[in-house]
C-alpha cells in the first residue's frame, strides 16, 4: 500500500524559504503567482493491507516525526 | 569579563573553592579548587561538533572532566548533575534541525532527569533539540533574513539569580558567537507571553550598549529571545555559544560567566 504525507507551515508562520521562491518565481517572469508557501512530502510505502490500520500509524509517524505540530499542519493520503 | 570576574569574588568569597590562576597554561582562567562536585554530561549525536569545545569549557571551570554519552545509550553516567547538549548538526540537519536526535534512546533519559529537577543546557543545534524533544517550547525557525549567520553577537543577561546566569550581573552584556541558520526562536503569542511574563527569557540579542532592537535581533526571533529556561528553570536553550568565548587565545571570555556559575551552583547544592 503507498501512502503519502503532506506537511505544510501553519498559516501565520512565518515562511521565509516561501518567500525567496516566491521572489525567485517572480524574477524569473513567471506570471501571477500571487505567493508561495513551501512544505514537505514523504511517500511511504507500507505493509500489510488494512487502510485504517495504515491511517493510524501514518497519523502516529506524523505526530511522533514527521511534523513539528507546533508549527506545521499535515495530511495524510492512502491510496489503494 | 573584570566585572564578571569581581562579581563572584564578591558574591563568593574564598571559602567556595575558586581561586583566579595566573598559571602560563590557564591565564586569568576561572579554576575550581579540588572538591568540586560538577558532573557533566556531554550528549554526543552523529553530525555533532562542538562537543569537544563544550566539554573544555566544563572542564575549565569546573576542573573535572565531562562524561561523554553516545546518542544510543539508555541511561546517563551515575550521579550526573548537568547535561549539555552541544551544537552542530545531528543528522546533517535532516527532517528538522534536531528532529531526529529528540527521539534518540538517551533523550528519554534526559527527560527523565529533567523532569527531576536536574540541569540541562542546549546550545545552538542542542537548543533545537530540546525543543523538538519537547524539553523547552517554541521552534527555531530559518533565519528571518536566510542567511547563515556567522559572528560575534551581544547579549543582554535579563537576570542573575538563576544558575545558568548567576555569573553575570543583570542586565550585563556579553559577546559571544553564533553559528547558526535556524535560530529565529518562535512560539505562539501565548506562550511568548508566559515566557516573559515569568522571567524565563535569560539572555536576549542587544546592541553592544545593551539595547535590544530589530538591528541587533540577528535572526529574527520572538521579542529577540537568544535562550530560553522551562517551566522549572532548570532547562536552558540558547542559540549562542558561550563555549567559544572561555579562554584568553579566543579573544574573550564573556563565555565564563554562565560555566563558572553552573560550576557555583552545583558547589553549593553538593
Amino acid at each position: 500500500m503507498k501512502a503519502r504525507v503532506t506537511v505544510t507551515l501553519k498559516s501565520g508562520i512565518l515562511d521565509p524559504q516561501g518567500k525567496a521562491i516566491e521572489g525567485a518565481l517572480k524574477s524569473l517572469g513567471v506570471d501571477g503567482v500571487a505567493s508561495v508557501r513551501q512544505g514537505k512530502v514523504f511517500d511511504i510505502e507500507l505493509s500489510g493491507s488494512d487502510k485504517a490500520k495504515a491511517e493510524a500509524a501514518l497519523k502516529d509517524a506524523a505526530d511522533k516525526l514527521l511534523a513539528n505540530t507546533v508549527i506545521e499542519n499535515y495530511a495524510i493520503e492512502v491510496k489503494a | 569579563m573584570q566585572a564578571v570576574l569581581a562579581t563572584l569574588a564578591l558574591e563568593k568569597p574564598a571559602s567556595n573553592g575558586y581561586v583566579f590562576a595566573a598559571s602560563a597554561l590557564l591565564p586569568t582562567i576561572l579554576v575550581v579548587q579540588p572538591g568540586t562536585t560538577m558532573k557533566s554530561a556531554v550528549l554526543v549525536f552523529p553530525g555533532i561538533n562542538r562537543e569537544r569545545d563544550m566539554a573544555r569549557a566544563l572542564k575549565l571551570a569546573s576542573g573535572q572532566e565531562a562524561a561523554m554519552v553516545w546518542h544510543a545509550d539508555t541511561a546517563l553516567p551515575k550521579g550526573t548533575d548537568l547535561v549539555v547538549v552541544p551544537g552542530g548538526f545531528s543528522y546533517g540537519d535532516y527532517l528538522r534541525c534536531g528532529a531526529i536526535a529528540a527521539r534518540a534512546p538517551v533523550m528519554d533519559a534526559v527527560r527523565k532527569f529533567a523532569a527531576g529537577g536536574g540541569l540541562v543546557l542546549g546550545v545552538c543545534n542542542g537548543f533545537q533539540i530540546l525543543c523538538e524533544a519537547g524539553l523547552l517550547p517554541g521552534v527555531l525557525m530559518r533565519n528571518a533574513r536566510l542567511k547563515f549567520v556567522c559572528k560575534d553577537v551581544h547579549l543582554r543577561v535579563e537576570r542573575s539569580d538563576t544558575p545558568f546566569t548567576r555569573g553575570y550581573n543583570a542586565g550585563q552584556v556579553i559577546r559571544v558567537p553564533v553559528a547558526h541558520g535556524e535560530g529565529n526562536y518562535e512560539a505562539d503569542e501565548e506562550t511568548v507571553k508566559r515566557l516573559e511574563d515569568e522571567g524565563r527569557v535569560l539572555y536576549r540579542y542587544c546592541s553592544a550598549e545593551g539595547i535590544v532592537d530589530e538591528e541587533s535581533n540577528i535572526n529574527g526571533a520572538a521579542q529577540s529571545i537568544a535562550g530560553i529556561v522551562n517551566e522549572g528553570g532548570n532547562v536552558l536553550g540558547m542559540m549562542p555559544h558561550p563555549e567559544n568565548h572561555v579562554e584568553d587565545i579566543m579573544g574573550c571570555t564573556d563565555g565564563r560567566g554562565l560555566f563558572a556559575g553552573l560550576a557555583a551552583h552545583l558547589e553549593k547544592a553538593a
